[in-house]
């Protein structure tokens, strides 16, 4: 039998709970430390399918700022956070760029869409 | 010079989020506001925090920094605020109480603004290499977290491939995250302490990237030829001394300082505004008001702080204070209550109250403590607390019933349970 305790800090909220979850032969046993339910949601799919909000910067062509700030509006799986990285590396946006802009839509096919986070004006 | 004169209620220094919320909050009150800002764009460093974690208290939904910007940036100008980019603030004058002037050039020529009263809002600089002691070659490849930080999500440029960041606060740990997910090889981070520096959510990306952390290390040289090659790391005892024998080398072409921030309070020393050597920012009353009537400071230039959503509400504060000063020719008040530093207490602002208001006051610890009473003896207030860190800056309401009930001084102190 394995046993496995995974020690994380919940990042939902500035509260950051330490959460301590127990893995029994892949099967989540226990959890304690977290203060409410959201954070109890988010220690399984941690250990289960662990996501994140990716963030970066695409470039601009024709700006006041050579770059615009993007994020995924939701969360991904970590696993794929490379290959979209090298994605939005490869493209080149037109100003003017407003805040919330959709970027790009479902990218390789995730469940996301890449939103700008910057105003970029035309130059 | 020739300068143009111009004439406002208050005048703001510095475009970031507390300057923002200042001018914003200003100008609701009434007040005619003009707001300055060195910068090529207003939103100080936010633009290009790119990561989310922002506003959470504030807008009551998480943000990236150039989204909270934006927000604020947005109510700048739908109210019509007037405002310089661009603009670099040479001096303040203090005439009397009500009659202030700051200095200032900008591309658009030298202006003389006459003032009643002054938010100053300059935020913090970076500490840079020197101060935190490492020695060696001056090579290309040493970054401050936030030049790095520019160069990547401003511009648009890698500085480099394999990273050794000195400093666990949250800007470094950020920087971490956002080296490795450009595919950089973070080797290291470097901490002083034996406790890393940030919020426990930013240590997270650590093990996010199998990043390894050295804490109670220092870096103490560099080396290389043209660009940096490798650097010089030795483990320290609880004194923080160096522990002989302890060194080993680091192969990496890039370093990012990122060793804390400095308050930004040059102008304010040049008027002879007291500094508080804790915080390194100004002693302020209740509204944010310095030594100096009528000119508030608010934000990182202030002390240092984790939450932009609290630099905002200082801005705010700041703002109010302004309004009444300008309304009362000063702030009115028949005492002033100080608040003490007790046990365990590194830091607490603001350093008088008043008791004719509610305040927040922001603490750090020197130590962490867990199972903690946070005390207020004079007033007979207690705060129970699970843990203590010096990281987390802790916020606390006094309510005005409870400060009336001290003499002359509020002692905040930690004791164990
Ligand atoms: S467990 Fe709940 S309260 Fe604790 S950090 Fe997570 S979201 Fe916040």
């Amino acid at each position: 039998m394995t046993v496995e305790v995974y020690k994380f800090t919940c990042i939902i909220c500035p509260l950051s709970c330490d959460i301590e979850v127990k893995v029994e032969n892949g099967e989540i046993k226990e959890i304690k430390g977290y203060t409410c339910p959201r954070g109890k949601e988010w220690a399984i799919e941690e250990i289960t399918n662990p996501k994140r909000v990716v963030m970066s910067v695409i470039k601009v062509k024709n700006g006041n700022m050579p770059t615009v700030s993007v994020k995924t509006d939701k969360p991904i799986p970590k696993t794929k956070i490379p290959e979209l990285m090298k994605l939005l590396a490869e493209i080149e946006v037109e100003a003017p760029i407003k805040v919330g802009q959709i970027i790009l839509e479902n990218p390789l096919g995730l469940d996301t869409k890449i939103v700008a986070t910057r105003e970029v004006e035309k130059a | 010079m020739n300068s143009t004169m111009l004439q406002y209620d208050v005048v703001v220094i510095g475009g970031g989020p507390a300057g923002l919320a200042a001018a914003v909050k200003a100008r609701e009150y009434g007040l005619n506001v003009l707001l300055l800002d060195e910068n090529d764009y207003l939103g100080g460093i936010l633009p290009q925090c790119i990561h989310p974690g922002f506003g959470i208290h504030y807008f009551r939904e998480e943000l990236t920094g150039p989204e909270f910007s934006h927000r604020f940036v947005q109510r700048v100008k739908d109210l019509k605020i007037d405002y310089f980019v661009k603009a670099r603030v040479l001096e303040i004058k203090n005439y009397s109480d009500l009659e202030k002037i700051v200095v200032f050039t900008s591309p658009e020529g030298a202006f003389e603004v006459w003032t009643k009263a002054i938010i100053y809002a300059t935020g913090a600089r970076e500490r840079h290499a020197f101060e935190i002691g490492i020695v060696g070659d001056r090579v290309a490849g040493i970054y401050t977290a936030g030049e790095a930080q520019t160069l990547m999500d401003i511009y648009g440029v890698m500085p480099g491939k394999e990273v050794v960041i000195v400093g666990s606060g949250d800007v470094g740990l950020i920087m971490a995250r956002r080296f490795a997910l450009e595919g950089a090889k973070v080797k290291a981070v470097i901490e002083l302490m034996p406790y890393p520096g940030g919020l426990a959510r930013n240590v997270m990306i650590l093990r996010d990237f199998n990043i390894p952390l050295y804490l109670s290390h220092k870096v103490v040289e560099v080396r290389g030829k043209k660009r940096v090659e490798k650097v010089k790391v030795v483990k320290v005892d609880e004194n923080l001394r160096e522990i002989p024998g302890t060194e080993f080398w680091i192969e990496c072409d890039t370093i990012i300082i990122s060793a804390g921030l400095i308050p930004q309070v040059k102008l304010l020393t040049d008027i002879g505004v007291e500094i508080d050597p804790a915080t390194g920012g100004p002693v302020v009353n209740d509204l944010l008001e310095t030594t100096v009537p009528g000119i508030f400071v608010a934000g990182n230039s202030l002390l240092i702080n984790d939450l932009v959503d609290y630099v905002a509400e200082q801005g705010e504060l700041a703002a109010y204070g302004a309004k009444l000063f300008i309304e009362n020719g000063g702030i009115p008040a028949e005492k002033w209550i100080k608040l003490e530093k007790g046990n365990n207490i590194r830091l607490a602002v603001p350093h008088y109250l008043s008791g004719k208001r509610d305040v927040y006051i922001y603490v750090r610890v020197k130590k962490p403590m867990e199972n903690v009473v946070l005390n207020f003896p004079e007033i007979d207030k207690k705060i129970r607390l699970p843990v203590v860190r010096p990281a987390e800056m802790l916020r606390i309401r006094l309510r005005k019933e409870e400060i009336a009930k001290a003499k002359d001084k509020i002692t905040i102190e930690v004791i164990q349970q």
